[in-house]
């Protein structure tokens, strides 16, 4: 990123580690640093709460634990949380004027696990509100900007925590990823988003907008932090019963630069029409490089791509209308002064409490759900939803992972999309599919265009396939 | 099948939502645009075919039945707009007729 938000702070976890075993550097310095650089980066609407005093502290007790040898496997990190997941006493607003004054009870089992992992945690980030929205220009609290034209959004719904580590805020952060709200940020930012198969990582302390498409993954500036972050936070959670009793791979550690023999699918669905040409040839390039790398490279075909972001948009508006109905004024979040009843509480509450979009959405979801749509939407579009998983287990027994784009263009510009939802659903082309069969995917940079905006080229793969798109990834960082 | 103003009435009365005369007319338009979009999944068959409504292989997930602490009634409270000692308030649900 140049220029200004190119800064000292913009390090991976190998160089912190390495400073730190030197005795160059401490936690507690490195917190000061990133602190320092979030405050800097104000104008950007990244943070929505920064934790200055409890980061430092944790930091110094990480400090002391690396005296004593006994740190975890994040000391020196510092991380940045997406504002829906949960950190005990903290307020978790989701980006909404709802939950503005709510503070959680309770961490999220992702936080617990990365304060046991000696992270330091230091703020929660901005989002479009309750994660609906591709450009974090939902959010009730201003719209985030990205650090390299400030015209441009960051892409969403993560908008924030991408742009937290674009911007040297923090070496990772959290994001959620229904429907690309992790890879498309990622992508429009230049960094390295992950978003873990449906169930790797546990839910609990996230709070809900589409239950059976939401995820918790990792932002960060190379795929062995993104590795290293996962394998912290993946795992079986009792807390959350649809989290998998499937085991953990050392992800980072399988990293070796070497792809030879891998079976890489392009699917000539994402090629179509709609692509940006110099996204094209970027993603081409790449491909290349596998080629040169011993990957045996070949053309696949989902045929059911081009209704994903329809049946996406009918099953995460009907989950969401639903869990969204908890919103009501009566037991915790906003509620509307000034009323008779208690229908006019509920109603009031919501109208007052509620962005555009998330109405938009609720009023989508309860459409599709309400008596005598029921089949002809809800219905028929799980029943698709079927049919493009199917598409996927069909490839992933020719190949082991599928090269795509991530996004169709670059970073649009703000305010673009805002008034016309469908073409701002319709940037979601390329990814609400890995949401839709509940597979991995990465983003990861890949060159720029011509007016210098970050390309992302999404890894998609098998069900708990991380380790085959963590190893294309890593070898794709550094080829050519 | 053409969302109507009436249409946009009665789901914002069953999501427990309310709109401007302006906000109505919007959604309105907007609703149709995205339905019509949706409408093309009509163009598929999917007689034979098995709603999905979880993505991987999950069974039912047990564990014993033991108590394990909860939130404490104070915690519970804590998030609350409006309450009592014990319990949460809200306007009177119990009309007088």
């Amino acid at each position: 990123m140049d220029g200004k938000y190119r800064c000292t702070s913009m390090r991976t976890f190998d160089s912190i580690s390495s400073d730190l075993s030197a005795g160059k550097t401490s936690c507690e310095q490195i917190t000061q640093e990133y602190l320092r650089a979030v405050e800097g980066g104000k104008e950007l609407n990244a943070f929505l709460a920064v934790f200055r005093e409890s980061a430092l502290e944790q930091a110094q007790t990480v400090d002391r634990r690396l005296t004593a040898g006994t740190a975890g496997p994040l000391a020196g990190t510092v991380v940045a949380i997406k504002d829906v997941i949960c950190v005990r006493d903290e307020a978790v607003t989701c980006g909404s004027k709802i939950l503005q004054d709510f503070r959680s009870l309770y961490d999220a089992t992702v936080v617990s696990r990365l304060k046991q992992a000696d992270a330091v945690i230091i703020g929660k980030t901005n989002m479009d509100e309750f994660a609906m929205g591709s450009s974090t220009e939902n959010s009730a609290f201003g719209r985030v900007k990205l650090p390299l034209d400030q015209s441009r959004v960051p892409g969403g719904s993560s908008g924030g925590s991408a742009v937290a580590v674009a911007a040297g805020m923090a070496t990772a952060s959290l994001g959620s990823d229904t429907g690309g709200s992790i890879r498309q940020p990622a992508a429009f930012t230049g960094i390295v988003g992950l978003k873990p198969t449906y169930g790797r990582v546990s839910r609990y302390g996230l709070v809900a907008f589409a239950s059976s498409f939401d995820t918790i993954g990792p932002f960060a500036l190379t795929v062995k932090d993104a590795a290293r972050v996962l394998h912290v936070i993946a795992g079986y959670d009792e807390r959350d019963s649809t989290s998998a009793a499937v085991p953990v791979p050392e992800y980072a550690g399988s990293l070796d630069k070497e792809v030879r023999g891998v079976r890489v699918g392009i699917p000539r669905e994402y090629f179509e029409e709609g692509l940006n040409e110099e996204i094209r040839a970027a993603l081409e390039r790449k491909i290349d490089l596998l080629r040169a790398g011993g990957v045996e490279v070949k053309e696949v075909s989902l045929p059911y791509t081009e209704y994903a972001i329809a049946t996406y948009y009918i099953l995460v508006t009907a989950e969401a209308s639903s869990n969204l109905a908890r919103y009501d004024g009566a037991r915790y979040g906003y509620r509307a002064r000034r009323t008779g009843d208690l229908l006019e509480m509920y109603t009031k509450s919501r109208s007052e409490g509620f962005g555009p979009e998330v109405k938009r959405r609720i009023m989508l979801g309860t459409y599709v759900l309400s008596a005598g749509y029921y089949d002809a939407y809800y219905r028929k579009g799980q029943k698709v939803r079927r049919l493009i998983q199917e598409d996927f287990i069909r490839v992933f027994q020719e190949v082991d992972c599928l090269v795509t784009p991530t996004s169709p263009t670059t970073a649009f510009k703000a305010g673009e999309k805002v008034d016309d939802p469908l073409q701002m659903y319709l940037s979601d082309i390329y990814t609400t599919s890995a949401n839709l069969a509940g597979i991995p995917g990465i983003s990861i940079p890949c060159g720029r265009d011509r007016q210098g905006l970050p390309i992302g080229l999404q890894i998609l793969g098998k069900h708990f396939g991380e380790p085959m798109i963590l190893r294309v990834a890593d070898f794709l960082e550094t080829a050519g | 099948m053409p969302v109507t103003i009436e249409d946009v009435e009665h789901i914002a009365k069953l999501a427990r939502l309310e709109f401007s005369e302006e906000e109505k007319e919007k959604f309105t338009h907007q609703l149709n645009q995205i339905l019509t979009y949706m409408a093309q999944l009509n163009k598929i068959d999917t007689s034979a075919v098995e709603p999905l409504s979880h993505v991987i292989e999950l069974s039912n997930v047990f564990r014993p039945d033991v108590v394990k602490p909860g939130l404490t009634q104070e915690k519970a409270l804590k998030n609350a707009p409006a309450k009592t000692e014990k319990f949460f308030k809200v306007p009177k649900v119990i009309g007088e007729r």
